[in-house]
């Protein structure tokens, strides 16, 4: 039926039209950054760094799914702040933690530092004698 | 077969107060949720792992090369997911059928990997109750393999409805729906074999 054009179709579902060859391409670069993360990890990196780009690799590669094969880019406002709003509850559930954690090394730093040392325990008081009678 | 007024809905897009189809919004809403579902799983993983006095490398305590293959299965059937739905926008029911088989196909693959991966720790007598790693492991991994599992039922029973219901206007805003929900499993996965199997 002509009134049933891929592009009208599409356009009814809020999106561009398919585009298959753009879908293989981002097909080609998840694989890339896939056995990129896993090269990486070869490497050895402290810790923080190891996390560091990981993370920036995973994000990168949610991002892409996000946008072309979720259809995210050109997607309505609404779902844009719904996920706006999902993504800020997401970032402070994780700095909840780090918080907790971050603030625990403080408090015990100032501690010592304040004490000369560490923290010296209450002494039980001497028991005075009891006079005979 | 449609009739004339479903043909226009078909047509022009879905009119709510929202401006966005409402199944469109209740996946994106049910999506949202289970990402919250997911990051306090990842917020525990963060808190237990900085508590941990050790933590084993991914590495030495996992089969990171099969989890790398199930990555790249999971990757490819989130492509196959999304070219099924170009078939259902180009009306084409066969390429639809093709390319959601392989989706399903390509989930069972996942699964029986996960198997072999899950199987092999059992022999060595590694449990959830083993260790703090273990249980972090187990319940991050088996809760998207659930995922995985309801993804494949859906995905089933779209290729059975897509029989009668092909030319249904709202066929379409299914598969799509069906569709966001698999990508979202591919995403969760793509985090996972970072922070659990690499980090």
């Amino acid at each position: 039926m002509a009134n049933e054009h891929p592009h009208r179709v599409a356009a009814a579902h809020g999106h561009p039209p398919p585009n298959v060859k753009l879908y293989i391409a981002i097909f080609g670069a998840l694989i890339f950054l896939t056995i990129l993360t896993v090269v990486v990890s070869w490497w050895h990196l402290p810790p923080a760094g190891a996390i560091a780009v990981a993370l920036l690799i995973a994000s990168f590669k949610a991002s892409l799914v996000l946008a072309f094969f979720m259809h995210l880019k050109g997607e309505h406002k609404l779902i844009i702040a719904f996920l706006g709003i999902m993504l800020f509850t997401c970032i402070g559930f994780f700095l909840i933690p780090l918080d907790q954690h971050l603030l625990r090394d403080r408090t015990t730093h100032t501690e010592v530092k304040e004490e000369g040392g560490a923290p010296e325990l209450p002494q039980a008081e001497p028991a005075k004698p009891q006079e005979a009678k | 077969m449609s009739s004339p007024s479903d043909i226009a809905a078909w047509q022009e897009p879905a009119l709510t107060s929202s401006g966005v189809p409402n199944a469109k919004l209740g996946i994106w809403l049910f999506l949202a949720s289970e990402v919250m579902l997911f990051s306090t799983l990842f917020t525990s993983y963060v808190v237990l792992r900085l508590g941990a006095a050790s933590w084993p490398r991914g590495w030495v305590a996992l089969n990171v090369p099969l989890a790398m293959v199930n990555t790249i299965v999971l990757i490819t059937s989130s492509v196959t997911m999304v070219l099924a739905y170009a078939k259902v926008i180009e009306k084409d029911l066969s390429g639809f059928r093709k390319y959601m088989m392989a989706t399903i196909g390509l989930a069972f693959l996942f699964l029986i990997f996960k198997s072999f991966e899950y199987g092999s720790h059992f022999t060595h007598h590694e449990y959830p109750s083993t260790s703090i790693f273990h249980a972090v492991y187990f319940t991050m991994t088996g809760l998207h393999c659930i995922h995985v599992i309801g993804g494949i039922i859906v995905n089933t029973g779209l290729l059975f409805m897509a029989n009668e219901q092909f030319d249904h206007p709202l066929f379409a805003g299914r598969v799509e729906g069906a569709g966001l929900y698999w990508h979202f499993v591919d995403i969760v996965w793509i985090f996972l074999f970072p922070c659990i199997y690499l980090i």
